[in-house]
């Protein structure tokens, strides 16, 4: 049965967009050609995939349009900012209202909390202001090159970006109510909601320590700008280093609770097994015998500069990336041309902190035919890359090495 | 009268699904199933790209998540169709 919210929220967005002046673009069997598609994603990925614009967005793969899920191209990742407007999307459920800030609230209590309160945008706004740069990165994202594969949006290397983030701490605004020593996870809601009444509407937890974290925002500006609608407009939680399930969009919600929060998207959702990789950050009142939420994100790297198999000349040539970890910042990029017996470190490019994007570049003197690029980062905690997958049901955590080719003529 | 205004309003909220990206899927046995109940909730888009890779058990597996985490209301029948069908024309 669809929900009255449903058609309310769809026929809202509808008329928006149409007043707006914008409309959905429409698919063409040529653009799909023309998709760049990271090799190793299930084959059948091509036949659905495509360029597509949202309104208010460059061309990003689409992958799905209800709900949306759209990735970005590795063309959109060479920068340790993400602009806007190619920043990647992701959604769970497909009822997603066009927020109107003129009766925007979030609703602020929870059985944790001492009182209620109800806060507009510029509630929001006239707190004191705080900024984070920030990767935001889908927990699945690289989820198409798991081996064996498993379900879910396939995602290539594009479920990721990073903005500066603008916004009220959430320990302000969990003063606002103020909190009983009992709390013990803060929830957050969001406008977005299910298209059947029965499917359990996307909400999720942090624990405590987590939501009081100075880093730890309720944001509403995005690189200097108001949130895109896609990225959660008018304001989503920020919580660096911590994977993006956590970061709620169009949040409207946040509770306080002194019990675990009990939602298929905590449990059995968004679950990694216990014990296989190194996380540090622990979410202990929602961990259980197998298993335990997704936190912290594996420390990473992408290079971004060529993709594997791209055609270069021979003599120097620069092959650059992005690294980034769970918030402990990047120590060290490591680069090899002889797959992996020997390494060189790369050169680290702007620091715009222990949670951004940090760039790097290595000098590659290209031989004639194959050349190898193997690249590795360290966190300042001494935590690497994986050379073999961690292999996990839901495809999370994916942080194996990159080795590509460049065919130097 | 009250028919038709049911209709006028299922004709204005269908509006977006039809800017949406049409996905043609395989024809077969039990294709009007899955277009039936699984693009109630979302793009048919999810099944070419999750394939061709899961084996009967795993396009089971998939429809009763969609029937029992997301509550999704479809009938037996339609459920042992819709499993046949991706098994056949989407799994390995």
């Amino acid at each position: 049965m669809l929900t009255r919210r449903h058609l309310l929220g769809t026929a809202g967005a509808s008329a928006a967009l149409a007043a707006s002046g914008l409309s959905l673009p429409k698919f063409s069997e040529a653009e799909a050609a023309g998709v760049p598609l990271t090799p190793g994603i299930p084959a059948g990925v091509q036949s659905i995939a495509a360029m597509e614009a949202l309104p208010g967005k460059k061309p990003l793969i689409r992958l799905a349009d209800r709900p949306p899920n759209y990735e970005a191209p590795l063309e959109y990742l060479r920068t340790p900012i993400t602009p806007n407007d190619e920043f990647f999307v992701r959604y769970h459920l497909a009822d997603i209202p066009e927020v109107d800030v003129k009766t925007y609230r979030i609703k602020v209590g929870g059985d944790g909390a001492n009182g209620q309160a109800e806060l507009t945008l510029d509630d929001l706004k006239t707190m004191p202001a705080f900024e984070v740069v920030a990767v935001n990165q889908c927990s699945g994202n690289r989820r198409g090159l798991s081996k064996p594969h498993v379900p879910g949006v396939e995602w290539g290397y594009g479920a990721m970006g990073c903005a500066r983030w603008k916004g009220a701490r959430l320990k302000d605004v969990l003063d606002k109510v103020g909190l009983r020593k009992e709390t013990i996870e803060i929830e957050f809601g969001g406008a977005d909601g299910p298209v059947v009444d029965k499917t359990p509407d996307f909400v999720k937890s942090i624990p405590i320590w987590k939501a009081l974290d100075e880093s730890t925002l309720v944001a509403y500006e995005m690189n200097g700008q108001p949130l895109p609608h896609f990225n959660g407009f008018p304001a989503r939680v920020i919580v660096p280093g911590w994977t993006g399930t956590y970061w709620m969009k169009h949040v409207n919600a946040i509770s306080a609770l002194t019990r675990p929060l009990t939602s298929f998207w905590m449990n059995p959702a968004y679950r990694i097994p216990r014990g296989k990789f190194p996380v540090v950050a622990r979410f202990t009142s929602q961990e259980y015998a197998p298993n335990t939420p997704i936190t912290e994100m594996v420390v990473n790297s992408l290079i971004t500069s060529h993709r594997d198999g791209a055609k270069i000349k021979t003599g120097k040539v620069t092959v650059s990336g992005l690294a980034w970890d769970g918030g402990y910042g990047i120590r060290m990029v490591e680069v090899s041309t002889d797959g992996g017996k020997s390494w060189s470190t790369a050169k680290l490019g702007e620091d715009l902190g222990r949670f951004a994007f940090r760039p790097w570049s290595f000098e590659l003197s290209a031989r004639r035919g194959r050349n190898t690029i193997m690249v590795n980062a360290t966190n300042k905690i001494g935590q690497t890359q994986v050379a073999d997958l961690i292999f996990n049901g839901a495809g999370y955590h994916n942080n194996v090495m990159q080795n590509i080719t460049l065919n130097a003529a | 009268m009250r028919r038709l205004a049911v209709a006028l309003v299922a004709a204005t909220i269908a509006l977006p699904a039809a800017a949406e990206a049409p996905i043609q899927l395989k024809k077969g046995e039990g294709l009007d199933k899955v277009e039936g109940n699984c693009a109630a909730c979302h793009t048919l888009a999810y099944i070419p790209m999750n394939s061709p890779y899961l084996d009967a058990k795993g396009w089971d597996a998939e429809v009763n998540k969609m029937i029992k985490a997301y509550g999704a209301p479809i009938d037996e029948a339609d459920a042992k169709a819709i499993k046949e069908y991706l098994s056949k024309n989407y799994g390995i």
